[in-house]
C-alpha cells in the first residue's frame, strides 16, 4: 500500500470507529424502557441530597501536575526523531541529544526541589 | 494473475478492477473491507477477554466464576450485554447531555483505533504508518479525555473527583511510558509497527532492554487503571469514580473499553518487546503470526489479571511519588545509559549490520552487552532503593521514640 492509502485507511477507520460503539447505544435506545421521574433523575451522591454547585474551582495541585506533564511531554516529542536516526548519528548529534536529556533531568530536579511533585 | 484472487485480503482491489470496476471505487472498497475486519476483531475478542478475566479472578479468590450460561460460562458476557441493552437509561437532571452521551463512545473509539496499526502477521496490518508508535501514544491518551468528559458532564461530585484523579495520574504515567519507548525505537531505528517487529527477527527487545520493558509494563498498568493503580474508580472512596452516573449500555461501553484497553496495551507490549508475530515458519504461513501474537500478548495479560486480583490499592500520593520520584528518573537514566552503551557498541562494530539483522548469532554480542548494562543498572537501583528505605525507617523509628519520650515526660509530672 502507498502512503496515501495508509492514511486513507486511518481516515475510514476513524469514521467507522464512531459507528461501532454507537451501534449498541442505538439498539439499546430502541429496546429500553422510558419511565423517568424527578427522583430517578436526581444526581446520585449516596442518597444524600446534593449540596452546592459541582463545577467548582479545583485544587491547584492538579494544575501543577498538568504543567509538569506538559513540559515533559513536549520535550519528549523532540527526542523521537533523535532516537529513530540514532544509528546514523555522528558524535556531535549524539552529544546534543544527551544534552537535551540532561536539560530534561534538570527540569525534573528543579520541580522536585520546589516540592511540585509532593502530593498534599 | 488468477492465483492472486484466492487471497482476497491483499488483492481485493486488483480483483475488482479486473471484474470491470472503477479503480478508485475498488480501492475504497478494499480499504473499507480492511477497516471492517480490523475493527471487528477487538469488538468480538473483548467478550473473550472479559470472560478470561472473570474466570481467573474467580479462581484466585477461590470462587467458580461464571459457569451457568454456555459451556464454562463463556456466553455469560453476551447475556450481560443483552441485559445492559434492555436496561433503562438514566441521564441525571443537571448533566451536560451532549458530552455525557459522547463520552462512552469516545472511550471505546480510543481503544479500537489503536488496533488499526497492529501488525497481525507479516502481511496483515491495517495501516503500516511511518509514525505508528506516536499514533498509538496519541490515540491512547484520547481515552483520558473521554474519562474527563464523563466526570465533568455528569454533574456529580464523586464523578468529578474521580475524573480529576484520572487526569493527574494517567497523564503523569504517560511520561515514563514514552521515555521507556525511546529505547526500543533506538534499537529498531523506525517508528513503524511492522518495522519494529521486523527488527526483532533476530533477537527480542526484551532481552536487550529489560528495564525499559518493565517500566513500559508498569506505566501501562497505571494507564489502563489496573490494580494496584486502580484508584480512578476506588469503590471505597469514590463510590464508582467517573462512571457513577452511567447506566445501561453506556456503562457497558466504559466497562468494555476498559477491559479491551487492558488487553490492547499488553498486545503493544508483545509487539514492541516480545517480537510480535515473529516465530518459526511464520514467513511460509503468515496466519501463524496471529497465533504467536495472541500467545505472546496473553502471557503479560494473564500476569496483569493475577496482579489485579492479588495486590491492594495504593494511595494517590504514593502513586504520584512512585511515578515522579522513581519511574521517571529511572527511565531517563536508562535511556542515557542505553544510548551511551549502544553508541560504544556501534563504534566497536559489534552491532548487527542491516544485512544480518535477522540472524540470531549476529545479534548476540549487542544484546548480551545491553543486558549486562541493564542488570547492573537494576542492581544499583535496587540498592539505592533499599538504602533510602532503610534511612526512612530509621527516621520513622527515631520520630516514634521521640514522641513516646515526650508523652512519658508529660505524664509523669501530672501523675505525681
Amino acid at each position: 500500500m502507498t502512503v496515501v492509502n495508509e492514511w486513507a485507511f486511518i481516515g475510514v477507520f476513524m469514521a467507522v470507529a464512531w459507528l461501532l460503539p454507537a451501534a449498541p447505544l442505538v439498539i439499546s435506545w430502541i429496546f429500553r424502557p422510558r419511565r423517568p421521574n424527578a427522583i430517578k433523575m436526581a444526581t446520585y451522591e449516596c442518597g444524600v441530597e446534593t449540596v452546592g454547585d459541582t463545577w467548582v474551582q479545583f485544587k491547584v495541585q492538579y494544575y501543577l501536575n498538568g504543567l509538569v506533564f506538559l513540559v515533559f511531554d513536549v520535550e519528549l516529542v523532540f527526542l523521537f526523531p533523535w532516537a529513530i536516526a540514532y544509528s546514523q548519528l555522528d558524535f556531535f548529534a549524539f552529544g546534543a541529544g544527551l544534552l537535551f536529556i540532561f536539560l530534561l533531568t534538570d527540569a525534573l530536579i528543579y520541580a522536585w526541589k520546589k516540592n511540585a511533585l509532593e502530593w498534599q | 494473475m488468477e492465483a492472486q484472487c484466492i487471497n482476497i485480503l491483499e488483492t481485493l482491489a486488483p480483483c475488482l478492477v479486473r471484474g470491470g470496476m472503477d479503480p478508485g471505487l475498488a480501492q475504497f472498497l478494499s480499504i473499507a473491507a480492511g477497516v471492517l475486519i480490523v475493527s471487528a476483531i477487538p469488538l468480538v475478542s473483548v467478550i473473550i477477554f472479559i470472560w478470561i478475566e472473570r474466570k481467573i479472578a474467580a479462581r484466585v479468590q477461590d470462587r467458580l466464576g461464571p459457569n451457568r450460561v454456555g459451556p464454562f460460562g463463556i456466553l455469560q458476557n453476551l447475556a450481560d450485554a443483552v441485559k445492559l441493552i434492555i436496561k433503562e437509561d438514566i441521564t441525571p437532571a443537571g448533566a451536560d447531555r451532549l458530552i455525557y452521551n459522547a463520552a462512552p463512545i469516545i472511550a471505546m473509539l480510543s481503544v479500537i483505533l489503536i488496533w488499526g496499526v497492529v501488525p497481525f502477521t507479516p502481511v496483515h496490518i491495517g495501516a503500516d504508518l511511518d509514525i505508528g508508535v506516536v499514533y498509538v501514544v496519541a490515540i491512547g491518551s484520547v481515552g483520558t479525555l473521554a474519562i474527563m468528559m464523563a466526570g465533568w458532564s455528569s454533574n456529580n461530585k464523586y464523578a468529578l473527583l474521580g475524573a480529576f484523579r484520572v487526569v493527574a495520574a494517567l497523564v503523569s504515567y504517560e511520561v515514563p511510558m514514552i521515555v521507556a519507548l525511546l529505547v526500543p525505537l533506538m534499537l529498531a531505528g523506525t517508528m513503524s509497527m511492522q518495522g519494529i517487529v521486523e527488527a526483532q527477527q533476530g533477537m527480542w527487545f526484551v532481552v536487550a532492554a529489560p528495564i525499559a520493558a518493565v517500566i513500559f509494563y508498569i506505566s501501562n498498568l497505571a494507564e489502563t487503571g489496573r490494580a494496584p493503580f486502580d484508584l480512578i474508580e476506588a469503590e471505597s472512596e469514590l463510590v464508582a469514580g467517573y462512571n457513577i452516573e452511567y447506566s445501561g449500555m453506556k456503562f457497558g461501553l466504559f466497562m468494555a473499553s476498559e477491559f479491551l484497553h487492558s488487553f490492547t496495551v499488553n498486545l503493544l507490549f508483545a509487539i514492541i518487546f516480545l517480537g510480535g508475530w515473529s516465530g518459526p515458519f511464520v514467513h511460509q504461513l503468515p496466519i501463524l503470526g496471529v497465533v504467536y501474537l495472541a500467545i505472546k500478548s496473553l502471557i503479560p495479560y494473564l500476569f496483569t489479571i493475577v496482579l489485579r486480583s492479588t495486590v491492594p490499592r495504593v494511595r494517590i500520593d504514593q502513586m504520584m511519588a512512585f511515578n515522579w520520584k522513581f519511574l521517571v528518573p529511572v527511565s531517563i537514566i536508562n535511556v542515557l545509559l542505553v544510548a551511551f552503551v549502544l553508541k560504544i557498541i556501534q563504534e566497536l562494530g559489534l552491532s548487527p549490520s542491516p544485512e544480518n539483522v535477522h540472524d540470531f548469532a549476529a545479534n548476540v554480542p549487542q544484546a548480551v552487552i545491553l543486558l549486562a548494562t541493564n542488570l547492573l543498572m537494576g542492581l544499583v537501583t535496587l540498592n539505592v532503593l533499599r538504602n533510602a528505605g532503610r534511612r526512612e525507617r530509621i527516621a520513622d523509628q527515631a520520630r516514634a521514640l521521640r514522641t513516646a519520650e515526650q508523652r512519658d515526660s508529660a505524664i509523669v509530672p501530672s501523675a505525681s
